[in-house]
């Protein structure tokens, strides 16, 4: 066992972090320095900072606009962006739809597609859930039916994700009610922004941001040909491009960077005559999450090496998501009792009486108890690990009273 | 990166299982904590023979030569069958120590024959009002002419009542807490004015108090330097708890697949229980405990040869951390699902209970970890860099 890089790994972590300090513009290293939150037009235009240096879809092939890195250096590019604080980038084109394109889209989509999602020229929603298909998503209602060359689309599909930056959805419709619920799902992708129908409307959250949205579908027309996978084979695509968001979810490398926020923010809160970082009940309180940070770091560090082996995933990567999103949440919780007073403010408030990062921690806080709901509610996760992994038996069918 | 087992690391742990299987099931356990010793030197011998003793020491110690993960692998499976011999305390703690500080002629004398099996060794360095902390000592060593007197009290000595000879971490200068002053002598059991009491232990291991009442020794007894055994004994104890992580793990395993057995076959309104979505929950969290303990263990266990002190102590103590909090959530619950019955002696899983309790309140609990991680430099260090 080796938990250590080669010489040639540690000289391409040196030569993404000059790369990096070199690229990034002034005003958004000062944004990540502060670790203030970034505006989606600095997301598109570090997108595109990356896309002209090669780098912006780490885990493409080759042939399709991926730079060709093992596992281990696109976890080491990874660990680099957020030691700098780089902007996240929209994950729904890059790591989610173009994937499964690259896997089972038609030669015309991949061509269509795959170009605009590396450049960043068109960005991407997720149409899954619906206001009564939750956790039980195949109770999905949205309604496709055949007409010509088209599915004429009617029905409602809710937390579409930043659907109100986005240009294109993919979604999950109903083609047939026959057979079991799975087996008449269709997976499609439509153009948001330009066809008749479609209206989003985005959720201000209690993060105060506008993160999700309601997508309505009124007799909305989808050419045929952009359906993905065979119809009411829409199940399996699901399934598949959940694969690719298993282990990135968990947040485990941005869990991290809040961990050392959390200590900054320790360490400039004065208490008494000294700062807060002084308190020992307060450093044990960080210390337990933070060893803990460690523990599920390292279940991420093996699903990583056990990837580059070629092996599959193995049952320790079920658990990133759950408790991953866990111990994110408890740090934003500590960062609000670190700040004391200053943590209720609100982001509204004037930007010198409550500073940017006090005001970015409370409405972060809000908005990451999203983790443990999105992506599959830990609940969910929870039943997954009983059946899939431990194997437990189904629960019998509810008895009526009688 | 790569934390995938090596061939000859599989080998070992097949035969290791194998063993456990085949001759040390926890029958043999049950057996063993009715007589007075606990441990069986016939079995001791046997793991002489197969080296097992000899992983972690230099070839030029007589040792194999290995690393401390393969050790730690070995404690792996002994922990499923709550082996009892004293590899801890023998092989980490006492033998540790004197192969890292020990003269050719001392090494000849008292880690050579505990290497082959025919010899078992403990260290004395807990007294009753240290806690958790290893400067904190008032038995004294005095020098007078020649030769070095020894009183004091030691408690809590794993493998004190069985030992041929035993380290004992005695003050030859300084006050109770000071960091300097410690030194290390190597005593036989059986040497004028030490006297041994038997302290039976909640897993039905043993241990030994010691009192030493001007025991006399001469100076080649003296271990490594004098006033300077603070170092290497917080390295020993470190690599303890990386041992305790490693024979926990086994147990935690042992216990969590015990558990989701049960669920499977006990039946209660007329299904298993195990199809209760409570229950599901609970199991699954479990499984994620168990999980990081394992990641947890990799760390220390490769840590533990690390001779960076401060990396060494913050992945041990996240370990040690989770192996107690983690692992306690394992243990908890494990007998809470299987109920009454998980209470009962007659049931393994009290047994695999008690000895994960012991584990996790040796060489520092929770607390005590919690502190010395947060006291680290690079505690601080990373809060600085941003």
């Amino acid at each position: 066992m080796d938990m250590s890089f080669s010489s040639e790994q540690l000289a391409f972590r040196d030569e993404v972090r000059e790369w990096i300090a070199g690229a990034m513009p002034d005003e958004m290293k000062r944004k990540a320095d502060d670790g203030a939150v970034f505006e989606n037009t600095e997301s598109l235009a570090w997108h595109r900072i990356l896309h002209e240096k090669g780098w912006v879809a780490p885990d493409w092939p080759v042939e399709v606009g991926g730079p060709g890195w093992d596992s281990a250096r696109r976890f080491i590019f990874q660990e680099e962006l957020l030691r700098a604080n780089t902007p996240a980038l929209s994950p729904f084109g890059l790591t989610m739809v173009g994937p499964l394109l690259i896997q089972y889209g038609s030669e015309e989509q991949q061509q269509r597609f795959l170009p605009p999602i590396l450049s960043g020229e068109e960005i991407w929603c997720q149409g899954y859930s619906e206001p009564n298909a939750g956790s039980d998503l195949a109770a999905l209602q949205l309604r496709a039916e055949k007409d010509g060359d088209d599915y004429v689309l009617n029905g409602q599909k809710t937390w579409t994700t930043y659907a109100q930056y986005a240009d294109w959805i993919f979604l999950l419709c109903r083609t047939s009610s026959e057979g079991k619920r799975q087996e008449g799902i269709s997976f499609l992708l439509a153009d948001v922004k330009n066809t008749p129908g479609i209206t989003v409307k985005p959720f201000l959250t209690t993060g105060g941001t506008y993160a999700f949205s309601e997508t309505w579908f009124k007799d909305a027309r989808v050419p045929q040909r952009y359906r993905v996978g065979p119809e009411n084979g829409g199940w399996s695509m699901a399934k598949a491009l959940l694969g690719h968001e298993r282990t990135a979810i968990g947040g485990v490398s941005e869990s991290g960077r809040w961990l050392q926020t959390l200590k900054r923010i320790a360490r400039e809160t004065p208490v008494g005559r000294g700062t807060l970082l002084d308190d020992p009940a307060f450093r044990r309180r960080i210390a337990r999450l933070e060893m803990r940070h460690r523990a599920v770091s390292m279940v991420n560090l093996r699903t990583l090496a056990a990837a580059e082996l070629g092996r599959a995933p193995g049952a320790e990567s079920s658990i990133l998501k759950l408790v991953g999103t866990e111990i994110f949440q408890e740090i934003t919780e500590l960062c609000m009792d670190a700040l004391g007073h200053d943590s209720l403010g609100w982001i509204d408030s004037d930007p010198v009486a409550l500073p940017e990062r006090e005001r970015f921690v409370a409405s972060q806080f809000n908005y990451l108890r999203a983790t443990t709901i999105y992506g599959g509610s830990n609940e969910v996760q929870r039943n997954v690990i009983a059946k899939q992994i431990l194997g437990l038996p189904s629960a019998p069918p509810a008895r009526k009273a009688s | 990166m790569n934390f995938e087992l090596s061939e000859e690391q599989q080998i070992l742990v097949d035969s290791v299982q194998r063993f456990v299987q085949n001759d040390s099931t926890v029958e043999r356990f049950r057996k063993m904590r009715e007589t007075e010793r606990a441990w069986e030197p016939a079995m001791w011998a046997r793991m002489g023979e197969m080296g097992w003793l000899s992983v972690p020491f230099p070839e030029a110690h007589g040792g194999f030569g290995g690393s401390f993960m393969d050790l730690a692998l070995i404690l792996e499976q002994l922990g499923r069958g709550l082996v009892p011999e004293p590899i801890i305390p023998s092989v980490v703690l006492a033998g540790g120590l004197i192969s890292r500080l020990g003269s050719e002629e001392q090494r000849d004398r008292f880690l050579l024959p505990m290497i082959e099996g025919r010899s078992s060794l403990a260290l004395a360095y807990a007294e009753r009002q240290s806690r958790y902390d290893l400067a904190d000592c008032l038995t004294r060593a005095e020098a007078s002419g020649g030769a070095y007197r020894l009183s004091g009290e030691k408690t809590w000595v794993l493998n004190g009542h069985a030992a041929d000879h035993i380290v004992v971490v005695a003050r030859t200068s300084g006050d109770q807490l000071e960091a300097t002053g410690l030194s290390l002598f190597v005593l036989d059991a059986d040497t004028p004015g030490l006297s041994i009491t038997r302290v039976n232990g909640m897993d039905g291991q043993r241990t030994g108090r010691l009192e030493l009442d001007g025991v006399e020794v001469d100076t080649d007894r003296l271990l490594g330097p004098a006033d300077a055994a603070l170092a290497p004994l917080e390295w020993a104890i470190d690599r303890a708890a990386a041992a305790a992580c490693a024979e926990g793990q086994g147990i935690v395993q042992e216990l969590f697949e015990r558990t989701v057995s049960y669920l499977k076959q006990r039946e209660q309104f007329g299904v298993p229980i195990g199809s209760f979505q409570a229950l599901q929950h609970r199991a699954a969290d479990m499984f994620a405990e168990v999980e990081l303990c394992k990641s947890c263990m990799i760390l220390a266990a490769i840590q533990a040869d690390a001779e960076d002190p401060e990396e060494r102590a913050a992945e041990i103590s996240a370990a040690k951390f989770q192996l107690t909090q983690g692992g306690w959530f394992v243990q908890s619950n494990a007998i809470q699902l299987h109920g009454g019955i998980g209470i009962t002696d007659e049931q393994d899983e009290g047994l695999f209970f008690k000895r994960l309790r012991v584990l996790q309140g040796l060489f520092g609990d929770a607390d005590h970890h919690s502190d010395r991680f947060q006291g680290l430099d690079g505690f601080d260090a990373e809060a600085r860099q941003l």
